[in-house]
């Protein structure tokens, strides 16, 4: 038997979340650098998986498979292809930058307060959802998936609820009922949703007699594993209810804004960078797979609510006073050009959804991070609160500039790869759809260059007068993900390279090929 | 002689010319009974020690007769089951009275295995401060002292305890172990009084908060006997439609198949209003056991009032033995009447479901909400039993398993939480407890996880494999229903958690009571099991399954 490469993946960063919550309580550095060191062998463990994970190689690689519960037809089956691979990359490459970022956020306040921030809780729940999150984008087995797409709401759930910004503008009473509010709404709404997955998880087994992902789609497939439309449809509607959810897609949206509003901008990069790309990667990697016909069936109505999204999430983001707030709904407008480019069953659309995916982590990380060490120096998350940073702060505002380019897909920088990619992949096939998308690159213009206008031009206000500039571990959190939203804007081959041959067997599950092109002909 | 003999006697001559020879010597296979056998000594035992120990040597020889014979009662139960009884021997013994067969021994070991960690509950001493320099457990101090009169002050101050508790524990355990594997109406009914009568006197003995306590027992034993007068009534006319006690002897006259046909028996089993009347009302008193609606009224008051000790011992052992029985009676006597009962509980379920879940977002007392909570459950756990396939039987086996470890040691949590006044179990007074004591706070909310279902807990385990079992049995909107009410029931379960880690903890609030190594004992049980059953619940669910298989 080979080494269980996936597994330790999954496995480190959860028993380290279990050895850093074990650090006693007077030893709140060491516990910071030993989920820093987890987090930082993790990601090597995750380069290992892209570098032995062969492109051109069979579908799913680096597999492995054991017996878990036979009485439910539950297999541990592990594999990954193209597109997990680059999403284990980014979650792995993310975590470390969280927890840097994050490095003084769960500290204890001046005493007498009342708060409770046990730090090692902060960063095991964050080495936890790291190891949820790994295994949901390993996991080819329809149940492992489950479990984990669902357990690992406990870990969030904390993390918004339990740690929030130590500045509120209404103090710390209405802080925490509005931190509690968001915790629980961000639980009701994907645990909804994960129910409703569950009944047509159960359904898929009456149906198919087993889980695995590989076994099933093959029926289906060859024709062996027949469905009646009707149920095939009702399984479909059952889990993408769930990943519409967690994308989230307009009108399920509505958990996003007060979560990330609420909770530590570390945790906000946690939830929008990582977490809801188990939304749109298990729409991609399981509602095509297993319910291809009935995929082409929604496929009208889910796009017009991903453009519903783009442009509603836009507009609602032009409107908000709130930074981080703002960011949220700009996510939201992001996730609906992911989900766009998915349904809209084209190579182009389907690897600029997955680029789309990672570039996004990235480009949200480099804004919500920096929006985050902004917000802790001022003391106040309204955007009117700010202004002239860019004087007192230049570097902090420059990387902010760019991380907010990246976000409105200025060329150059990743995220117009995929931007363009999708719009493309779009257009061949549904012109009208793809033309009102790219009026949401337009309002993104408008709330990026609206923020930065208001936030760090301008007259320098008296409260921000003094600001100190980036640290040392915010520079280092910074300028490497900077960097690579610039190497990834110029040379994107690499990512493309491995997520392309994934896109393409997937879109042959749903039976769809790329439109050809109406040249007239030459000869 | 059978049963049906004595049916034919007042309808037909007898042609027997001495009766005395017709009476064979009961044949009566004590092996296959030890493990009642067992518990029953121990509570005789018991109620000698009350008897003939001196008073202050009680409590421990009490708890010892009693941790010994539940061992000893478990341990017969494996030994049966390591022998084949559950699954090639599996057969009727004592005379038909009672089944020795897979279900039932699974029920069994599980309600002895609860019971033990139960009596570690009730022997709790350390909870309360010290009473007059005596060391006092959840029960009055003597239970004929009228509240608050000075006969109560003076048995207070001279360290009275109610060891009888644990007598009476153990009456009641065996007819928990009885009641599922009863195979004759009226050994159904004897085994049902056996466990109902100890458990309205338990509910009565609080120490604290007496009168609430004396108001549960009496609303619990004045529906528990009309709930008992249903059943009684039902067992009459099932005997008179089918001339006879023994289920599979009825079973055969409802499916049609029986043997001989009397003239009696055959002016009888035409008449389905007294099969269905019958039938209808023996059902209903062990869905009143069970707590589904609409027989759960009784459910938040008891479970309110009792002590908590015994409000968790009812809870998980009372709902295995209820649903053991209701599991043998559809499955065993009423098979060839599915068509008649299975839309009439397609409808309890959903109600049961959704009533339990809905309601339970109100409360503001924990332990009502654990009350409803458990309606919903008894739901869920109907589903499965709608299956009508052995998967079915082992999923609520299964189920059953699981749910009883989780209730029991959530009870055990609520029992540590304290104030002045006792425990204290409004809501109000949890907030901010993840604060002041994060272990207890945490523990209680991987109960409450388990409660919701959420995956990686038994909680999950359980009720995927009774929604399966249902989906499979083709009741695949019963699923639907049971997932949107696990949705609601999330809400009132998250309620708590956020209550516990996300709010100001009052300054006058609650503290919590180092417990003694009993009930620390029996919460660890409860976690250990709970995460056991939800990550690696493979070789329980082999052992559901192979005992899914009733006797006939």
């Amino acid at each position: 038997m080979s080494f269980p490469l996936l597994t330790v993946t999954a496995a480190l960063p959860a028993v380290g979340a279990i050895a850093t919550a074990a650090v006693p309580a007077a030893r709140r550095t060491a516990a910071k650098w030993l989920a820093l060191l987890v987090s930082l062998a993790t990601l090597a463990l995750a380069i290992t998986v892209l570098i032995r994970f062969d492109p051109d190689g069979d579908r799913y690689q680096l597999t492995e498979s054991h017996s878990w519960i036979a009485d439910f037809g539950v297999r541990y089956e592990l594999g990954v292809d193209g597109i997990a691979v680059a999403l284990i990359a980014l979650t792995a490459l993310l975590i470390p930058f969280i927890i840097l970022a994050g490095w003084h956020d769960a500290d204890p306040l001046e005493t007498g307060s009342s708060r409770w921030r046990p730090t090692q809780g902060f960063f095991a729940l964050i080495l936890a959802v790291e190891a949820m999150v790994i295994i949901s984008f390993e996991a080819t087995d329809v149940f492992l998936f489950y479990i984990f797409f669902e357990a690992m709401l406990i870990p969030l759930y904390f993390l918004i609820g339990g740690f929030g910004d130590r500045a509120h503008e209404h103090g710390e009473k209405t802080a925490a009922t509005q931190r509690s509010y968001a915790a629980v709404k961000f639980l009701l709404y994907n645990l909804a949703g994960g129910l409703i997955m569950l009944a047509a998880v159960i359904g898929l087994y009456v149906v198919a007699g087993n889980f695995s992902l590989t076994e099933i789609a093959e029926a289906r497939a060859n024709g062996s594993l027949d469905m009646a439309t009707d149920t095939e449809r009702w399984l479909f509607l059952g889990f993408f209810f769930a990943f519409a959810v967690k994308a989230p897609l307009f009108p399920l949206h509505t958990w996003l804004p007060n979560a990330m509003g609420e909770s530590t901008a570390p945790v906000a990069v946690l939830i929008t960078a990582v977490v809801d790309k188990v939304g749109t990667f298990a729409m991609l990697r399981f509602c095509l797979q297993l319910f291809p016909e009935a995929s082409k069936w929604a496929t009208p109505v889910i796009l017009v609510l991903a453009v519903i999204s783009i442009i509603y999430g836009a507009l609602l983001a032009v409107g908000q006073r709130d930074i981080k707030r703002l960011i949220a709904y700009a996510s939201i407008s992001h996730f609906g050009f992911i989900i766009m480019g998915i349904f809209a069953m084209t190579s182009q659309g389907q690897s600029g959804a997955t680029l789309y995916m990672v570039n996004h982590g990235i480009s949200t990380a480099v804004l919500m991070l920096i929006a985050g060490f902004l917000i802790s120096r001022r003391g106040s998350r309204l955007i009117a609160d700010f202004g002239g940073v860019q004087k007192v702060a230049p570097i902090l505002a420059g990387t902010f500039l760019i991380g907010g380019l990246a976000t409105l897909s200025l060329p150059g920088l990743a995220p117009f790869v995929s931007e363009f990619l999708v719009l493309v992949g779009t257009f061949t096939r549904y012109p009208v759809i793809g033309i009102i998308a790219t009026l949401g690159i337009v309002l993104a213009a408008l709330y990026t260059l609206v923020l930065y206008q208001r936030t760090m031009t301008g007259p320098v206000k008296a409260e921000v007068n003094g600001m100190p500039d980036l640290r040392v571990r915010e520079l280092v959190v910074v300028a490497p993900l900077v960097a690579l939203l610039i190497f990834l804007g110029v040379f994107p081959k690499p990512v493309t390279d491995i997520v392309n041959p994934a896109v393409e067997q997937t879109l042959s599950d749903v039976h769809q090929t790329d439109p050809q092109p109406e040249v007239e002909a030459a000869k | 002689m059978s049963a049906t003999a004595v049916h034919s006697l007042w309808t037909t001559a007898t042609t027997a010319a001495d009766p005395i020879a017709k009476i064979d010597a009961p044949k009566i296979e004590y092996g296959q009974l030890s493990p009642v056998l067992i518990v029953i000594g121990a509570a005789i035992i018991g109620i000698l020690v009350e008897a003939f120990v001196p008073r202050r040597s009680r409590y421990h020889a009490q708890m010892f007769v009693s941790a010994v014979a539940l061992v000893a009662a478990f341990a017969a139960v494996v030994a049966l089951a390591a022998r084949g009884y559950g699954t090639t021997k599996a057969g009727i013994t004592a005379m038909g009275a009672v089944a020795v067969d897979g279900p039932a021994l699974f029920l069994q070991g599980t309600i002895l295995l609860t019971s033990l960690v139960g009596l570690f509950t009730f022997a709790e001493r350390r909870l309360d401060p010290e009473a007059h320099g005596n060391r006092v457990d959840s029960f009055a101090a003597q239970a004929a002292a009228v509240p608050g009169s000075e006969s109560e002050q003076k048995a207070v101050k001279a360290g009275f305890t109610t060891t009888e508790v644990f007598p009476l524990l153990l009456f009641a355990v065996v007819g928990m172990l009885v009641f599922p594997a009863a195979n004759d109406l009226l050994t159904l009914f004897v085994a049902l009084e056996v466990f109902s009568l100890p458990l309205y006197l338990l509910c009565a003995l609080a120490r604290r908060k007496r009168l609430m306590s004396q108001e549960a027992a009496v609303k619990y034993f004045l529906l528990g006997a009309f709930a008992s007068a249903f059943t009684l009534f039902g067992i009459a006319l099932l005997y008179g439609y089918a001339g006879s006690m023994s289920y599979g002897t009825i079973a055969q006259v409802v499916d049609g198949t029986v043997q001989n046909v009397t003239p009696a028996l055959a002016d009888t089993m035409g008449n389905d209003a007294l099969l269905l009347v019958g039938s209808a009302l023996i059902v209903m008193g062990l869905l009143f056991k069970v707590g589904a609606v609409p027989f759960h009224m009784w459910t938040p008051d008891v479970y309110q009032g009792a002590p908590t000790p015994v409000t968790g011992f009812m809870a998980a052992a009372t709902k295995v033995a209820a649903f053991g029985a209701l599991l043998r009676i559809l499955y065993v006597v009423l098979p060839g009447l599915r068509w008649d009962w299975r839309p009439v509980m397609w409808g309890v379920a959903i109600v049961t479901m959704l009533a339990g879940a809905i309601v339970a977002i109100t409360q503001t007392d924990i332990k009502r909400l654990l009350a409803y909570s458990s309606i919903a459950h008894a739901g869920f756990i109907l589903a499965g039993v709608i299956a009508t396939t052995p998967e079915g039987i082992s999923s609520v086996l299964f189920y059953l398993a699981a749910y009883s470890f989780v209730t029991i040691g959530a009870f055990a949590v609520v029992t540590l939480v304290r104030d002045a006044g006792g425990e204290a179990t409004h809501l109000s007074k949890w907030a901010g407890l993840g604060r002041r004591s994060p272990l207890v706070a945490a523990v209680f909310a991987v109960f409450l996880l388990a409660f919701a279902g959420i995956p990686l807990t038994s909680g999950f385990s359980g009720k995927f494999a009774v929604f399966k079992a249902a989906a499979e049995g083709g009741a695949a909107p019963l699923v639907v229903v049971g997932v949107i009410s696990s949705a609601i029931a999330a809400f009132f379960y998250i309620r708590v958690i956020v209550l516990m880690f996300f709010s100001e903890p009052r300054p006058e609030g609650p503290t919590v009571a180092v417990p003694s190594p009993l009930t620390m004992t029996a919460i660890g049980v409860g976690v250990a099991v709970t995460v056991v059953l939800g990550v690696a619940p493979q070789y329980f669910l082999d052992l559901a399954g192979q005992a899914g298989v009733f006797v006939r």
